[in-house]
């Protein structure tokens, strides 16, 4: 027997799973940062460097704050990436995430700003649920669509994010609108996700006048944490999980098997939409410095981010945690990029780049995967 | 003699699974070559070699002594390799000349030129009598044509080897009968065939030589003239194979199924798939369904066990109607169904073995609870059916299921029925692609079930399978049942005369 080397050590890492997959969605972030740098240095050569240098510092570049930013624009992504990806994981494409988001955060804010009869912690939790299972009621109609008459879910999915748009602009002007700022109006104070602590890390001190200038970042993103780690339970452990995952292996099988295979098609997309819209409450549940809700015909990008976060996440729960965070880092830091002479649409398209690029962590964890295989056929030679 | 293609001391290895472990085949000019072994043995992975879909690990290849690498299937086809697949690569609303001259299509100034394409596919149909006509889409012709499709596709390439990778598979025994001249007619001309299969009779039939692998080792190269079947399963299998089942007489008791008057529509055709179809199976019997594929046993068998609604008609299992039970309700009162396409129906393949082994129990309170599986009971339970039916795979109990191989997929989906406990074993096609081996192990399977006091439905399309294992024979014919026969006096022509259509009980004549 030959001893145990390091380099045995180092291969047996190699090949393990866990880490061909988490290395192929680095490699993914790392290329597409290249890809992003090439265009910096297209569009404006001179600065390209220090704008580089931007980005990859993200939400450091403004201290605490910054950072507290990034948590709170990752927490829509955090679920609107468990929408996608598990709908993926069950064996569907779930493209309407964006309408289901904006009929969340629509149903969150009307009961934020009108239900004030209800008491503090009530009032965001009855808000969040209403999101929730609006979101849901939101996907149940592609759902049974695709059980019951077998119409493809991203047809469906997609014509619902243009209904759900429209429609929550017009409600948000029929029921809860601001005129003056086109926006809508700011939720109660007992509607508002309390900040759970993170108000005394998250803030910085303004220069002159000494005042406190605190993050956005509240309590949603333990919330958002909270139910990814719920839903890698639930996938992964549950009866309930296995039969999703079995319809979305193999719809003959599950059926074979006598599993209601059209309930759990149907329940897949519910649980996505519920996922997408919860994800619209706890973005727009922040109070009057948060964000508020555009009436501008323009599909949530929230909606559409979760796509590439699903995908550089794998699709793993736990991965789009980290997945969202890198993502709204990237996004802040791309913000950040206006205080230079870059035009705002290329800071979009570098973001977009450098998600899109992030997207083919698949494709390269496949490449990583045959490398190692030919690498290990040639060691068979030896 | 002189070798066309030699492969030698080829090595090959996947993750967990040595496929090809130093084997040698050579291949004689005009000769038709089998290449017999088990399910699992290697032989589609050394014939997957050979045409250059794999990279052997060590190992060299010889074109007529002269050394040369194949690194894909167009080196393959330069060098004069072709292959016909066991599932056929065609493209179905192509006529069959577009399917033959696709990818190797004559053309002038970026236009194709059919005629001549046509003229050279006629004369190759016609000189080795292959019967196809170039202008038929492949969508309307039979299995069989398209077989021989895929051979024209050799020929129109000028392959002088040629792979046939179990290609009687999918053939009624007429077809067969058929390919079998047509491959020595082949050789005749000079072609050199290489015949992958695990059917004796047919090796004895049209092969000069047989190489033979067992769990990627190469057992020998035998003269098929001299030597007997017996012989060449033992070298196949390792052990003595009993080709005639050992059962006692059965021991009919209660019925354990009843179908009364089943029919089942067509939702495409007004014409009715299963008509008026009745019959019983006791506990302590197999009974066995036989006919030639299509004639209604799909439909049967989708309607008994719930996946296809019936029309009229009524389904007793145990003395209770379950007519219009839920799939899940006819499981939990004992009906197990070993499905005809186990990979379509029978197995998630993206799961793992010890996953596919719960599917039909994982809700029971065995597997789960409050919701949670119990994954060390899941394993478990696996553990003990791939103990007790010698399931093999490359990482056991946490193999995906998709990466074992036929006959060890069948043996998880029979472990799995069988362990359900059911009183009524509805088994279809259940050897199907399976090699001899597999087939005597499920058949005692079977009859164990038999004896254990269960009733056992089995569809299938082998007369020897049907003479062999069943205790009732009922032929189906367009639907219907024309025959019921007693396989201790019936004979294998009586039984062809019924599942012809040409011969039925008591209705006469008169359709």
């Amino acid at each position: 027997m030959k001893p145990y080397t390091i380099k045995d050590r180092a291969n047996t890492l190699l090949r393990s799973t866990a880490f061909s997959h988490g290395s192929a969605s680095v490699i993914a972030i790392l290329s597409g940062l290249l890809f992003g740098f090439i265009i910096l240095l297209i569009s404006n050569p001179s600065q390209a460097f220090d704008g580089f240098i931007i980005i990859m510092k993200g939400g450091f570049s403004t201290g605490a704050k910054g950072i507290g930013q990034v948590l709170y624009f990752a927490t829509p992504l955090i679920l609107t990436g468990l929408s996608v990806g598990f709908a993926f994981k069950t064996g569907l494409f779930n493209i309407g995430a964006a309408g289901q988001f904006v009929m969340g955060s629509f149903t969150a804010i009307f009961i934020g700003v009108r239900w004030t009869f209800l008491p503090a912690p009530w009032h965001w939790i009855v808000a969040l649920i209403g999101a929730a299972a609006v979101g849901g009621l939101w996907a149940l109609i592609p759902g049974l669509l695709k059980a019951f008459f077998n119409v493809h879910e991203v047809i469906s999915t997609i014509m619902m994010n243009y209904i759900g748009m429209y429609l929550a602009n017009l409600l948000v002007k029929l029921t809860v609108y601001d005129s003056l700022k086109n926006l809508s109006m700011n939720t109660a104070e007992t509607a508002t996700l309390p900040k759970g602590g993170l108000d005394n890390i998250f803030y910085n001190i303004r220069g002159g006048s000494g005042t406190i200038d605190l993050s956005t970042v509240n309590s949603g993103i333990y919330i958002a944490i909270g139910i990814a780690i719920l839903m890698y339970i639930v996938l992964n452990k549950t009866t309930f999980g296995y039969e999703l995952k079995a319809c979305g292996f193999n719809q003959n099988a599950s059926r074979y098997a006598g599993i209601n295979e059209k309930r759990s098609v149907v329940l897949s997309m519910v649980i996505a939409g519920a996922l997408a819209g919860l994800g619209g409450g706890l973005l727009y549940l922040s109070g009057a410095n948060g964000r508020h809700l555009k009436v501008i015909d323009v599909l949530a990008m929230e909606g559409f981010n979760g796509i590439p976060v699903a995908l550089l996440g794998l699709s793993n729960p736990i991965g789009i945690i980290f997945s969202a965070i890198f993502i709204s880092y990237i996004t802040q830091g791309g913000n950040y990029l206006q205080s230079m002479d870059f035009v705002t649409e290329v800071i979009d398209i570098i973001i977009a780049c450098i998600i899109y690029f992030s997207a083919f962590a698949l494709i390269i964890r496949g490449i990583i995967a045959k490398i190692l295989k030919s690498r290990k056929s040639e060691e068979g030679d030896l | 003699m002189e070798h066309i293609i030699e492969m030698l001391n080829i090595t090959k290895e996947f993750p967990g699974i040595l496929a090809n472990d130093n084997i040698t085949l050579q291949l004689r000019k005009g000769e038709i070559h089998a290449l017999l072994g088990e399910n699992g043995a290697g032989k589609s992975t050394l014939m997957s070699v050979l045409f250059g879909l794999y990279r052997p690990e060590k190992g060299t290849i010889k074109k007529e002594g002269r050394e040369v690498e194949i690194r894909n299937p167009n080196d393959a086809n330069n060098l004069g390799i072709g292959m016909v697949h066991q599932h056929f690569k065609l493209v179905h609303n192509f006529t069959v000349l577009e399917n033959i001259i696709l990818g190797a299509e004559t053309t002038a100034n970026g236009l194709l030129k059919m005629d001549e394409a046509r003229e050279k596919v006629v004369a190759l149909s016609d000189r080795y009598g292959l019967f196809v006509d170039p202008d038929l889409e492949i969508q309307d012709i039979t299995v069989g044509m398209q077989q021989r499709v895929e051979i024209l596709k050799m020929l129109y390439r000028d392959n002088e080897i040629l792979i046939f990778d179990e290609p009687t598979a999918v053939l009624t025994p007429q077809e067969i009968e058929e390919l079998m001249k047509i491959m020595k007619g082949l050789c005749s001309e000079g072609k050199s065939i290489l015949f992958i299969t695990h059917k004796l009779n047919e090796i004895k039939e049209v092969a000069d030589r047989c190489t033979v692998l067992r769990k990627g080792k190469l057992i020998g190269t035998i003269d098929v003239e001299s030597t007997s079947k017996e012989e060449m399963s033992e070298m196949m299998v390792g052990r003595k194979v009993e080709f005639a089942v050992e059962k006692g007489v059965a021991n009919p008791g209660e019925p354990a199924l009843e179908v009364r008057n089943l029919t089942v529509g067509d939702k495409h055709h007004a014409k009715k798939k299963v008509k008026d179809i009745s019959f019983i199976v006791r506990k302590g019997e197999i009974v066995c369904i036989a006919g030639i594929d299509g004639n209604g046993q799909s439909e049967l068998v989708y309607a008994l066990t719930g996946l296809l609604p019936i029309e009229e008609g009524q389904i007793l299992l145990d003395g209770n109607d379950i007519t219009h039970a839920t799939i899940r309700n006819r499981n939990k009162n004992g009906m197990s169904h070993i499905p005809e396409d186990r990979q379509k129906y029978g197995l998630i393949l993206d799961f793992n073995l010890a996953e596919n082994l719960v599917l039909k129990s994982y809700y029971t309170p065995e597997f789960q609870e409050r919701g949670f599986l119990k994954f060390d009971r899941i394993y478990e339970h696996a553990e003990s059916l791939i103990e007790q039916f010698d399931i093999r795979s490359g990482q056991g109990k946490t193999t995906p299921a998709r990466s074992m191989s036929g006959g060890n997929q069948q043996k998880a989906i029979l472990s799995r029925e069988i362990d359900l406990n059911p009183e009524i074993l509805i088994a279809v096609q259940p050897t199907r692609g399976l090699d001899v081996g597999a087939i005597e192990y499920i058949h005692k399977q079977l009859v164990e079930q038999r004896d254990a006091g269960k009733a056992v439905l089995l569809i299938s399309l082998e007369l020897e399978e049907v003479m062999n294992v069943s205790d009732r024979i009922l032929v189906i014919y367009e639907g219907e049942i024309v025959g019921d026969l007693d396989p201790q006096t019936t004979t294998f022509q009586e039984m062809g005369l019924y599942m012809a259509g040409s011969k039925r009980k008591d209705r006469g004549d008169a359709v």
